[in-house]
């Protein structure tokens, strides 16, 4: 439903004057002057230019933008790499409790013990779950918590007086928070390449890997959704060189309780609680990154972690060699919690259930889509798959770009687009395990439609929403972050 | 889409033209086609040495960003300034998009002692190769 009504900037809806509510006079007086509490220098000399608006111009404004929204409360959303899973609601009403929702950080730690249970016992979950025993939930998201990680690494090797190790090894399918974050923690990054197979080429591996490097990292299932088959044979020729292994746990969902990225040789990796474990993330909410070490490394991740003394939690900042907090309190304790009723109310059977079934999902929609498009790497895959539209480039002119734009018309969400960059005109598509064979049924009848469209329809889509195709390259040279009157 | 006969042209995608011991480099109207229009570029400085194949700058669209490989060895003298942000002033390198191979060059090489551009591709062998990767 497009209903504009109220939809304008929120400081063009205002009118002087115009209030939700007027409180009376302040009938308590004051034990002070104003400036007294609080400096001459901190008061504002008049009010902010806030929007002035009536509650039902209000409400209507951001209902009806919510309205606008895509989201996987009200569209299949098979957005590759970014495990678009429901998110139960169960999870939020626990959330809501007060007995959680209430809590200060700045709370004393008798008073938070509830609390620090479930964080001290998600540490042991994800330690569990990764086969890598020493855990730090702070890193408030995915990419962060690569970064928190690399800086564990480096001052692994300061440690060891081994600071020529400045080279991160990753390879060309990764996702680019791999080398952004290797630059920003002060390595030099290298590309590893890709075998026709899509798969990392070990010749080029062992081409790249030397006495400088420090770490390698390797998402696994890789970013086309297929499992690295020969993962021990790379993690043992890391070590070899004395290097490290990192995991992107962006892809843990295909590989929950099947396989443990400690038991083939990573030595630290990150979880996107938010993903596998079912925050509301994709501007729903804050992500949560926590990572997962070998014990050698233990001492590295950022203070303070949660530790039990007795029978008492609490944090533990007696860590001499750590990198120091890297995330303000615990963490984004909302998501984590949210994981933690996720792997409670599941247990390991019903985790490695997840894992199958969305390896399952995946390959069944594979197979759909495999009637109308090209899937260049062989199957069967894991959680995911990248199709191509390349020949429709070739014999129609519609570009993956069309396609997806299209696919919003029909009430999807499109796929992540032109990434990994290993393959031309991709199309990557995770459909989760929580997605019933008729919803992938109707997706891949519809991408099936989109094909044979005339192709003029297709290229200027999508026809049914508010906002039509941007121009991107416009957007990208003149940014605009902020209204102007 | 052609690619001119007089050029050389490197695996990733960058073309070479030699005038005597000078090298423009850019890169290919197929590299633009796939990367979509450019809208940021990041060129060395004048007087950067360089060895073919080491990373020479940086090409952004809105759709990737990807790094820029130099086809072949020794000094920039020389860059394509309108295109890059210098002090306040903002670069635009439009002229990639609309002529690639030419009003949009990026760099201008003169070439190490002994350097050739005889490991560069032919545009024949650049046609092939775009054939092979299915394009």
């Amino acid at each position: 439903m497009n209903n504009t009504q109220s939809t304008e900037v929120i400081f063009e809806l205002s009118k002087s004057g115009r209030r939700c509510h007027r409180l009376p006079a302040c009938d308590v007086p004051s034990s002070q002057p104003l400036d007294k509490l609080i400096p001459r220098e901190h008061l504002a000399d008049k009010p902010p230019p806030l929007p002035e608006v009536g509650e039902i111009d209000l409400i209507r404004h951001y209902t009806n933008l919510s309205a606008r929204n895509m989201s996987i409360d009200t569209n299949f959303y098979p957005l590759g790499s970014c495990t678009m899973k429901y998110n139960p609601k169960r999870h939020e009403r626990l959330a809501a409790l007060p007995q959680y929702a209430n809590l200060h950080p700045l709370q004393d730690d008798d008073t938070t013990q509830g609390m620090l249970e479930i964080l001290f016992e998600m540490q042991q979950y994800l330690a569990e779950i990764s086969g890598l025993p020493a855990v730090s939930l702070q890193p408030a998201a995915g990419a962060h918590g690569e970064l928190a990680a690399l800086f564990v690494a480096a001052a692994y090797f300061r440690d060891k007086g081994e600071t020529h190790r400045r080279k991160v090894l990753v390879p060309d399918s990764a996702h680019g928070t791999n080398p952004a974050s290797a630059a920003l923690a002060g390595f030099d990054t290298i590309t590893v390449k890709s075998g026709a197979n899509g798969l990392v080429d070990l010749e080029d591996l062992k081409s790249k890997l030397g006495d400088d490097t420090a770490v390698f990292m390797i998402t696994n299932p890789n970013t086309l959704g297929l499992f690295e088959t020969q993962i021990k044979t790379i993690t043992d020729l890391l070590h070899s060189k004395g290097a490290l292994v990192y995991l992107d746990g962006a892809n843990m969902n295909a590989i929950l309780g099947i396989t443990r990225p400690g038991d083939f040789g990573a030595d630290m990796q990150h979880y996107n609680v938010h993903k596998t474990f079912t925050g509301p993330h994709g501007g729903g909410g804050p992500g949560s990154g926590p990572i997962a070490v070998r014990d050698f490394l233990a001492g590295y991740l950022p203070a303070p972690v949660v530790i039990k003394d007795g029978a008492k939690y609490k944090l533990n900042f007696d860590m001499p060699k750590s990198i120091g907090r890297v995330r303000s309190f615990f963490g984004n304790v909302g998501i984590l919690f949210r994981g933690y009723c996720y792997i409670r109310t599941l247990g390991p059977d019903g985790l490695k259930e997840v894992s199958e079934q969305a390896v399952l999902n995946a390959n069944y929609l594979r197979a759909r889509v495999v009637e109308g498009f090209d899937v260049p790497h062989a199957g069967p895959c894991m959680h995911e798959f990248v199709a191509s539209a390349r020949s429709l480039v070739r014999e129609r002119k519609i570009t993956a770009k069309d396609v997806c734009k299209r696919l919003l018309d029909f009430g999807f969400h499109a796929p992540t687009v032109y990434f990994p960059m290993v393959v031309a005109e991709a199309l990557m598509m995770e459909p989760t395990e929580t997605e019933s064979k008729e919803t992938l049924d109707a997706f891949a009848d519809t991408l099936l439609k989109i094909k044979a469209e005339d192709p003029e329809v297709v290229k200027i889509a999508p026809h049914t929403h508010v906002v039509s195709r941007p121009d991107e390259v416009k957007a990208a040279k003149e940014l605009k972050l902020r209204w102007k009157s | 889409m052609s690619n001119p006969s007089n050029l050389r042209y490197a695996t990733t995608h960058e073309w070479a033209k030699q005038d005597s011991d000078v090298v423009t480099v850019g890169v290919t109207a197929f590299a633009i086609e796939q990367l979509t229009e450019p809208t940021y570029l990041e060129l060395p400085a004048v007087g950067a040495a360089l060895k073919a194949g080491d990373k020479f700058g940086i090409i952004e669209s809105y759709k990737s960003t990807s790094d820029l490989y130099s086809p072949v060895s020794g000094t920039v003298i020389e860059r394509n300034e309108p295109l890059v942000d210098e002090g306040k002033r903002k670069g635009d390198p439009k002229p990639v998009n609309d002529d690639a191979f030419g009003a949009g060059w990026m760099v201008k090489i003169k070439l190490a002692p002994s350097a050739t551009l005889d490991h560069l591709l032919t545009a024949e062998q650049y046609d092939q190769q775009l054939a092979s990767e299915g394009h």
